[in-house]
């Protein structure tokens, strides 16, 4: 089971997630689909059908990822909003 | 007015949504907020059938949706699911517009431009693809503020048909519940086009249907103010006397639909602000023909304000609440149908939207 932590922005938007939460899944995009099952529309905030979201950054074990990105079971995955965007 | 009787002010900026409440004499506010978690919102509307509000906007992180309150803005949840255009087209940026057609469901406009339709009260989204089917659509071309749809107009009984605005491509109408659609711009000018008016790339920036007469439309476009008698079929220049053909926000009386009201801006090469940088809004008591200046209370001097299409709204009280919110964070009211003007907050982030909801009437 990988360990995904969340930013503190996306938590927000979603009663009952934390910031770290535990999530079975072989790729990133698993682990998106484990983690929206668990909390109903977290996926979408993050991906756009088969793709990130352009000012999401997603890190399997400090490495830069994107959604098919193997996960292994003790794997950290970080999500984490990017410097660009906003204003 | 009943005693009783408070505004809300609902108010999208460019940090989130904010909520103005008066007391009954619509004198003193007290304003909430930031809401929805501070998203970006370009459009907030009140849900007829519940009364729920809901919120459209998009976080440059976490992509479109559309929020909903059942308790006048305390708490909020959000969706988008469907509101996606597949894998292989560019993602959706933000929702610009909402509006509910008559048979309840809700209506949404996209960035890029496009319209959703949710008949479960925005828990899933279903694109409305004839409109994107359209021949036209591979000629499509931004305005300033993107390739968006702004403007959703529904007729008030009839479900099949309903309008839209896109800039800067025009306004369409469907008459079969979405599945085709046809441009309304005959008549209306394209002045940065050379030749004859095309009949898409059209910048209309806002338009409203008149009350009691559906095919009575008043449009603020790039190239002029106009009003149609037949539903968009074609279009007459009431520009007149109005200092400006440029602007942005134009709002109909809940009940008279001869009176509208504009926020003429000087062209966008001059710098969209209040010509001569002297406050005012401008009223028409005739559909057109002869146009008011009211400026009371707005400032005369150095007033280099800015009024974002949705920025614009009334509220349904007599004398009828006006206000409109500046692209600096200003909030302006006025009590007796634009005549006289309060200003009500002067430090909110850039004002996308403003919309008038009566509790207690």
């Amino acid at each position: 089971m990988a360990t995904v932590v969340l930013p503190r922005s996306l938590v927000a938007l979603f009663p009952g997630a934390t910031r770290h939460e535990v999530v079975a899944g072989s790729t990133v995009s698993e682990v998106l689909v484990g983690l929206d099952r668990r909390i109903p529309g977290l996926r979408d905030r993050l991906a756009d059908g088969s793709r990130l979201r352009p000012h999401i950054n997603v890190y399997v074990d400090g490495q830069p990822a994107d959604l098919t990105t193997a996960v292994s079971s003790d794997a950290v995955v970080h999500v984490i909003p990017a410097v660009s965007g906003g204003a | 007015m009943s005693s009783a009787a408070r505004t809300l002010l609902l108010v999208g900026t460019a940090k989130g949504a904010f909520i103005l409440e008066s007391d009954a004499g619509r004198d003193a506010w007290a304003m909430r907020g930031p809401l929805c978690e501070g998203w970006p919102i370009h459009d907030l509307i009140v849900e007829p059938a519940t009364g729920d509000l809901l919120a459209a906007g998009g976080s440059p992180w976490f992509g479109p949706a559309v929020w909903r309150s059942t308790d006048l803005g305390a708490t909020w949840t959000h969706s988008s699911a469907g509101l996606s255009y597949g894998d292989e087209a560019e993602p959706i940026k933000t929702v610009w517009s909402l509006a509910v057609a008559p048979d309840g469901a809700i209506l949404a406009g996209v960035e890029p431009a496009g319209l959703f339709r949710s008949t479960d009260a925005g828990a899933t989204w279903q694109h409305v693809e004839g409109l994107t089917n359209h021949p036209s659509r591979p000629t499509w071309q931004p305005g300033a503020g993107g390739l968006i749809l702004h403007t959703i107009v529904p007729h008030p009984t009839d479900v099949n048909r309903t309008w839209v605005g896109i800039s800067a491509v025009g306004v369409f109408e469907t008459r079969d519940g979405g599945a085709t659609w046809e441009p309304r711009n005959r008549g209306v000018r394209a002045d940065f086009i050379p030749g004859p008016p095309p009949e898409t790339g059209h910048c209309v920036h806002k338009f409203a249907a008149a009350a009691g007469e559906p095919e009575t439309l008043y449009q603020q476009n790039h190239c002029g103010v106009y009003r149609s008698d037949d539903g968009g079929l074609g279009w007459t220049e009431i520009t007149g006397a109005l200092p400006s053909e440029f602007g942005f926000g134009l709002v109909t009386h809940p009940r008279d639909p001869a009176t509208a009201w504009v926020i003429p801006l000087s062209r966008p090469e001059e710098g969209r602000y209040m010509p001569d940088a002297s406050a005012a809004v401008w009223r028409t008591h005739d559909r057109g023909s002869s146009w008011i200046r009211s400026a009371d209370g707005l400032p005369q001097e150095n007033a280099y304000l800015g009024v974002l299409r949705e920025a614009f709204t009334r509220d349904t009280l007599d004398p009828v609440g006006l206000a409109f919110g500046t692209s600096t964070g200003q909030l302006w009211h006025s009590r007796d149908g634009g005549v006289r003007w309060d200003l009500i907050s002067r430090d909110l982030p850039q004002i996308w939207a403003v919309e008038a909801l009566v509790l207690g009437a």
